[in-house]
């Protein structure tokens, strides 16, 4: 298929966000890291108690001011922008915030990505040309959520498969993702391998399979992706 | 509040804490010193005392914070005034950070980078006295380089070491005259865990209130960690 035929069928940003937002459960703590991710916050069901942890210590994370006016420096999320605080919500300092993600109190986690592995390694924190990176929180958030989601485009801008065999980009957290949500696929990071879940309309699961450098388990109940 | 009749009143005076002027507050803060600043982005950051301590023009400082900076506010106020030999945090390299950016691009000023979550229990294990703790992040990882590993029931944990500082300078909420401090908001960030890390804790707060006046169920720092205060009130910063 060729680039722009491609791109008329791809999940948008924000349609990749209301799919991830679909997966998080009534009750569940989730923490959401920079970028894509913090676009997940408005598409939660409104019938389901999804709280937000941000690293810098909030729980109860919310949408931005309505009225950018009440925006504070004091309530910012992790990538930097004004958020409110839900109902109940609280603060806590930097450490205890880390203590909740460490000590496995996080149902979830979504997370950028560079590049996810076969196994569940996750490639996140710095491209390999730099001297250094920004590792933030990604490191120990991706090793102590129950569940480490990535979230990001299936291929590289050059075309190359984000899904690898194994990362070549600098490790963030080793066999630590379950699921890979992109534009083009939902992919679970399963013992005996990756197992295409979801595809994007417009695609069959073998074009989904051309773009994937490991080999995918197709199951039978591998349906369209719906958000 | 206290339940009636379990408060008992100060008889003896009380040893004062607050400074004439943010350049009194840091007028003992030598060349060299390693000191941690309080802040998360833009939250919680000590403003006044930065701008303080770069009047003051100290030289040699290693910076312990989350960040370099936003723009030429921050912790870019002191880079860019040349005062900072090594940065220790975890998110150098923001969108924001061009002050750093640039001046660790030509090899003016050493950078450590720690995740997010070390740099904050090393913080506290620091002011907690403790040797070390044993983390499961980062094992596998260029951050892990040079780093002990331990195996406890069959799971590998990096050994990381504390970090205390000479001075911590720190953004609160409400101070009272013991010292004791609330925050605002996230602004909490790292500021209290860094109050029990250094040898001189000097603190910014928006308001001063009276002995007493402070709910103690709500005091989030005890006033035996800090050294000396400013009414951050009183005075604009230039951000």
């Amino acid at each position: 298929m060729n680039v722009a035929a491609l791109a008329k069928v791809l999940l948008t940003s924000e349609q990749l966000a209301k799919r991830v937002a679909l997966e998080l459960e009534d009750g569940w703590l989730v923490n959401v890291g920079i970028g894509m991710p913090t676009q997940c916050l408005p598409f939660v069901p409104a019938d389901r108690d999804v709280q937000f942890h941000s690293e810098n210590g909030i729980i109860g994370m919310a949408r931005p001011p309505k009225d950018l006016k009440h925006a504070d420096n004091d309530l910012l999320s992790a990538g930097k922008g004004p958020v409110t605080l839900l109902q109940g919500g609280s603060f806590v300092h930097h450490a205890d915030s880390f203590a909740i993600s460490r000590g496995g109190r996080l149902d979830a986690a979504i997370l950028g990505a560079y590049q996810v592995a076969v196994n569940g390694d996750l490639a996140n924190w710095r491209l390999p040309k730099a001297r250094t990176g920004s590792v933030g929180g990604a490191m120990d958030i991706a090793v102590g959520a129950k569940r480490t989601f990535a979230m990001m485009t299936h291929v590289t801008k050059d075309g190359e498969s984000k899904i690898v065999n194994k990362v070549s980009y600098p490790m963030t957290a080793q066999r630590s993702v379950t699921k890979i949500f992109t534009d083009m696929a939902v992919v679970a990071v399963m013992p005996e391998g990756l197992v295409l879940e979801e595809y994007v309309e417009g695609l069959t699961p073998a074009d989904v399979q051309a773009a994937t450098e490991p080999k995918l388990i197709i199951p039978k109940t591998v349906k369209p992706i719906r958000f | 509040m206290l339940p009636e009749g379990l408060t008992t009143p100060v008889t003896a005076r009380i040893k004062n804490k607050r400074a004439a002027s943010p350049a009194e507050a840091v007028a003992d803060v030598k060349d060299g010193s390693v000191v941690m600043v309080g802040g998360f982005g833009r939250g919680g950051v000590p403003e006044i005392l930065i701008d303080a301590l770069c009047d003051k023009g100290v030289k040699g400082l290693t910076i312990i914070s989350n960040n370099t900076g936003t723009h030429e506010t921050g912790i870019a106020r002191f880079l860019k005034q040349g005062c900072v030999k090594k940065m220790i945090c975890s998110f150098p390299f923001a969108t924001e950070s061009n002050v750093f950016r640039d001046l660790y691009n030509a090899g003016k000023v050493d950078l450590e980078v720690v995740p997010q979550g070390s740099l904050a229990e090393r913080i506290r294990a620091g002011g907690a006295g403790l040797g070390g703790f044993l983390t499961p992040t980062g094992v596998g990882t260029e951050l892990a380089q040079g780093k002990q590993i331990l195996t406890v029931n069959g799971r590998e944990y990096v050994l990381e070491l504390p970090l205390r500082a000479d001075v911590a300078i720190i953004r609160a909420r409400q101070v009272d005259p013991r010292g004791n401090l609330t925050y605002r908001m996230a602004g909490r960030n790292f500021n209290p865990v860094m109050c029990t890390a250094a040898d001189k804790v000097i603190v910014e707060a928006i308001e001063e209130v009276e002995l007493g006046s402070l709910d103690p169920e709500v005091i989030i720092t005890p006033g035996l960690y800090v050294t000396r205060y400013v009414v951050a009130g009183k005075y604009s910063s230039r951000v």
